[in-house]
């Protein structure tokens, strides 16, 4: 291949990557900030501003122009490489990331600015200047539309955000050390540090690929179709939660346990069922929900003066206080000072339990393995008995009856076989389609009803409708789930694969 | 007692031993074993070596008799020698009959024999017996005992105790590691041929044949105790081959069946498919299955294991009970016309002798014991003693910083490795419900020699840091990162760990003969069963205290 042709492979190289990292950039902002067309719009305005000021800073440039060339490519990898990291980061502490996405952007605009005067001049020696402007914005617009149609159908889902930028800076810095060979007339001495610093920065982009798994793992990007702004290995389980347009998802390995556009419809039924039937509740027992969302729907009642909420998992508990995102959906529940958090298996915590509740809320993941089994078992439910006080209220996340009916009502079944008198009910959840609960007390009752005029789903007509069962959901026949059959794990892990 | 033992570095020198010593009882290659768990830069966690008092009982065997005036022996009317479930078995028989005058030796400072428990911050654990079959309404006095410790919730249709499901082992019960994956169950399903199928079931048809059985009595042929099965010949007929040679007359060959029955013979007798008795290898399929297509009785079990029963059975006896203290000396005399029996014996601290003066004494030690502690036998062995022989084991209890990870089925109550001399393990902590952080698992090691003394020979050459060694190798074949989360390992060596049920022994002359009373010493330990089983020796002490009350009081209303 002529000089020519390599040079102008460079400029559709250069061209594809930085559209990526502006569409990173525009991508990421909107996911974690929301509002994706001012997102969009204030990114690509300030990117093509800082192109404007790299081109006319490439004025100044007299000398060296190759050098300079081999520089900005280098620079460039390195920044547009590791900007979707570094966003991902910053993101952690939400107060900088609008600094950080507006520096970022600024600084990859100035030196993808430069890149092209630098390369025109460059080519001047080659051929005239019409042909020259005419093939090098050819071959960057050509680019740019290979950039946009990659980004969306190929690179978000299946390469994920942080690797894409990452594999974007080993491209400019491959045409960064490949130029050290095409224009090594012009390069003068010196040519060996920078090729050893363009491999270094290749190196540290592979680094940062294979570190990428921290971030997010393979197969989690495959496995979500949205962006994953966080994810962590806790000791219990992988927290994981994704953005779209419409809102955040929680995920706990793998399990989707909340979508933020309909999560209040599932709160709200597992909530006030129970508060409204336990009657001016003051002591209550969350268990689970380590997300703050039933918390949230528990402390709307003025009664409540204190609230226990065990969840297994700090990591869980911590974010959901400081991740803003979180904080803000939960509507800062964490910070209210009537709540007391303990990490514990709820199970062991039970055995000494520390006051007697008024109205408990079980909102546990679903029993896809032994661990979560035992906390469904007649056992668990037979401890949690003995810490009630006599009119108290319980209320627990089923899984769905019309997905898996059998593990629906075994919990129902095992609950009732350690004397409490139930009724299962179930409500509509887009996200999750049809989700059943159950409540509970140690007494007879009956469908509360008086529902508080102030929630999003929740009223007394749907209150009295969830509870009649369809035809294609009524009561069937279970065994008991005991700690030593666990049951309903298999019951649990057969009626999922066949929805699966 | 106690050997602390700090972390050793491994040390390139000692390199070649610990590879001698892996591959001689692990059965494969050590190098293999080191290389595969990369185990070589990890020190050897810091752990003790628990008792039991080898250094005392030995000096007594090799004839240490310390003299006490008799003019000072203390007069009870009942001595109990040894504390472990027997001898309390025997005591609770005792104290629920009104008697308060008898005294309980044990040598150990702490009650319980193979049944005995220890306690780490995580959990408690067990030393030995883990677990109990739901007794039956067939043993009511088992059932009483079951009962006061609070485990039944009910009783079912027929009768029979319902055990509430905490005290049942945890579901999943069972799992085996097999060439890297972990599978449900104990027999081995996956890649099982047709003809390992078609045996298995037809295994499971004879074994439903024995449950079905009964004799002209209506007794069935394997029952809880074993005194109230069936001794009629067919039964007995059992006895007089091995359980290997049982196996090949009916054509079993299946190579994952015939593990699957060793596997039984060494878990319940410490025993292999060809030394032991095929009474006891078909006992272990059919007691605790009540009839054909029933499930088996469940297991009891609590974290600690039989080291429950031991606390509660303890508990109400323990001002009779003297700990650490041997005795060293049983002699049988007529004083004033009258049979009486002098128990002297030695406190294991302070080496002071004392001694007593018995109406009767219960002896509730193993049988080997009685050559060296009853004068007259000591005189001249009665022939049945030498037929008692012994298993050694030893137990480790392993503390994990975290619940080891696992390649396939989830972790279960009992963890078997299909490839190793080993037991595997029992997930101490997961009974106790822990599912997450410290863990602490008990590993089991029966040295299956055909000689019990050689087994023993092998169990005591090695000290706490080889065992743990071992303990670690084994297990992290079967756990990635294992040894690396080990914090603590404490080790056990039971140099008579259970009575053996080789062939001939079950329904021979000699536990008939040991279970006479032989002038004022009447005889309860769970060898005259010929099954090491808490149930057996339960009975066997209750039994030998009911010897006692009837030649006390002329009679007694027997609660067996």
């Amino acid at each position: 291949m002529s000089r020519t042709a390599i040079l102008f492979l460079n400029v559709f190289v250069i061209a594809t990557c930085g559209l990526i990292y502006e569409l990173l950039a525009g991508t990421l902002a909107s996911y974690l900030l929301g509002d994706s067309v001012t997102q969009f719009s204030t990114c690509i305005g300030v990117y093509l501003f800082a192109l404007g000021v790299g081109a006319w800073l490439s004025g100044f440039l007299e000398k060296s122009l190759a050098r300079y060339f081999i520089e900005v490519e280098l620079a460039v990898a390195l920044l547009g490489g590791f900007s979707a990291p570094l966003l991902f980061l910053s993101f952690a502490s939400l107060q900088f990331f609008t600094v950080v996405l507006y520096c970022v952007i600024l600084a990859i605009g100035t030196l993808v600015g430069l890149e092209l005067p630098l390369l025109m001049r460059i080519l001047r020696q080659d051929m005239d200047f019409k042909h020259l402007v005419s093939r090098v914005l050819t071959f960057d617009y050509v680019g740019c539309l290979l950039a946009s149609l990659l980004f969306p159908i190929f690179l978000v889902p299946d390469l994920g955000l942080v690797r894409t930028s990452l594999v974007f800076g080993i491209c400019n810095a491959v045409v960064g050390l490949w130029g050290t060979w095409v224009l090594q007339s012009s390069l003068g001495r010196g040519v060996v540090f920078l090729r050893v610093r363009g491999v270094l920065v290749i190196v540290l982009l592979v680094a940062g690929i294979i570190k990428a798994d921290q971030f997010t793992t393979w197969s989690e990007d495959q496995l979500y179709s949205d962006a994953v702004v966080y994810s962590k290995t806790s000791r219990y389980q992988r927290i994981v939660l994704t953005r779209r347009a419409s809102g955040f998802q929680l995920w706990l390995d793998g399990n989707l346990q909340f979508s933020s556009r309909d999560e209040y419809r599932y709160h709200e039924s597992l909530v006030h069922p129970a508060a409204m039937l336990a009657r001016r509740p003051e002591v209550v027992l969350v268990l689970g929900g380590g997300d703050g969302l039933a918390l949230r729907e528990v402390l709307k009642y003025e009664t409540v003066k204190h609230v226990t909420l065990v969840d297994l998992d700090p990591a869980m508990t911590g974010l959901s206080r400081h991740f803003p995102p979180l904080e803000e959906l939960n509507e800062a529940a964490f910070h209210d000072n009537r709540v007391r958090v303990i990490n514990a298996d709820a199970m062991i915590w039970l055995e000494e339990p520390t006051h007697a509740f008024d109205l408990v809320i079980i909102d546990f993941p679903d029993p896809n393995n032994f661990s979560l089994g035992k906390l469904y078992t007649r056992r668990f439910y037979r401890q949690l008995r003995s810490c009630l006080t006599k009119d108290a209220a319980i209320a627990i996340q089923c899984t769905s009856p019309l997905e898996a009916p059998r593990s629906f009502w075994c919990i129902v079944n095992t609950l009732q076989s350690a004397g409490f008198s139930v009724r299962p009910y179930r409500v509509s959840v887009p996200s999750f389609g049809v989700w059943g609960f159950v409540l509970a007390q140690l007494q007879p009752f009956e469908v509360p009803h008086g529902c508080r005029d102030d929630l999003q789903f929740l009223n007394d007509q749907v209150m009295e409708t969830m509870f009649k069962l369809p035809n294609d959901m009524l009561p069937m026949a279970t065994e008991i789930n005991r700690l030593d059959n666990q049951i309903l794990v298999s019951y649990y892990d057969r009626e999922w694969e066949v929805v699966r | 007692m106690g050997n602390r033992s700090g972390p050793s570095r491994s040390r390139s020198a000692a390199d070649l031993d610990r590879r001698d010593l892996l591959a001689s009882f692990l059965g494969v290659s050590g190098g293999v074993l080191l290389e595969g768990c990369q185990s070589r830069d990890v020190a050897l966690p810091p752990g003790e070596l628990v008792g039991p008092s080898v250094g005392l009982g030995h000096q007594i065997r090799d004839g240490l008799r310390p003299s006490f005036p008799e003019h000072d022996l203390q007069a009870v009317q009942i001595v109990i020698v040894g504390g472990g479930i027997a001898g309390l078995a025997a005591a609770r028989r005792l104290y629920n009959e009104g008697i308060r005058d008898f005294v309980l030796l044990e040598l150990e400072p702490e009650p319980g024999g193979t049944s005995r428990s220890g306690q780490s911050e995580v959990v408690a654990y067990p030393w030995g017996a883990h677990y109990v079959p739901a007794p039956t309404k067939e043993f009511p006095a088992l059932v009483r005992l079951f009962d006061e410790v609070g485990v039944f919730e009910g009783m079912d249709a027929v009768g029979d105790p319902v055990v509430a499901e905490q005290f049942r082992c945890r579901h999943p019960e069972e799992r085996v590691f097999y060439k890297g994956v972990w599978y449900e169950g104990l027999y081995l399903a996956s890649g099982a041929s047709a003809q390992d199928r078609q045996q298995l079931a037809r295994f499971q048809a004879e074994m439903d044949r024995w449950v079905a059985w009964r004799d002209g009595l209506g007794r069935r042929a394997f029952a809880v105790p074993m005194a109230a099965g069936s001794d009629e010949p067919a039964v007995r007929a059992l006895d007089t081959i091995s359980m290997a040679q049982w196996l090949d007359q009916r054509g079993f060959s299946s190579p994952r069946l015939r593990w699957w029955v060793d596997y039984a013979c060494r878990d319940d007798y410490g025993l292999r498919l060809e030394q032991t008795s095929a009474w006891a290898g078909i006992y272990y399929y059919c007691a605790r299955v009540l009839e054909v297509g029933g499930d088996a009785r469940p297991f009891i079990t609590w974290p600690e294991g039989n080291g429950r029963l031991v606390r509660h059975m303890y508990s109400a006896v323990r001002s009779q009970c003297m700990l650490g203290v041997a005795a060293t000396d049983i002699i049988p005399r007529q004083v004033e016309g009258k049979p009486v029996v002098d128990v002297l014996g030695l406190r294991a601290g302070s080496q002071q002798a004392f001694g007593y003066r018995a109406e009767r004494v219960v002896f509730s030690a193993p049988q080997f014991l009685s050559r060296y502690l009853i004068r007259d036998y000591r005189e001249r062995v009665p022939p049945h003693v030498s037929d008692f022989s012994y298993g050694a084991w030893a137990v480790a209890n392993l503390t994990l910083s975290q619940v080891p990870a696992s390649e396939g089925f989830p972790l279960a109550w009992d963890n078997v490795l299909y490839e190793s001399p080993s037991l595997g393990y029992v997930a101490t902590s997961y009974q106790r419900g822990l599912d997450y952080g410290p863990a602490v698992l008990t590993y089991y090691y029966p040295l299956c020699d055909d000689d019990p003394r050689t087994a023993r020979k092998r169990l005591l050459q090695l000290d706490r840091d080889s065992w743990a060694e071992i303990a670690l190798a084994d297990l992290a074949r079967a756990h990635a990162g294992f040894r690396e989360s080990a914090e603590r390992v404490d080790v056990m060596r039971w140099g008579h760990a259970m009575i053996q049920p080789r062939p001939g022994f079950v329904w021979g002359q000699a536990r008939q003969l040991a279970s006479q009373p032989y002038r004022g010493i009447h005889f309860g330990h769970s060898d005259l069963s010929g099954i090491a089983l808490f149930e057996e020796a339960f009975f066997q002490g209750t039994r030998a205290a009911e010897e006692v009350v009837a030649a006390l009081r002329g009679r007694v209303d027997s609660i067996l």
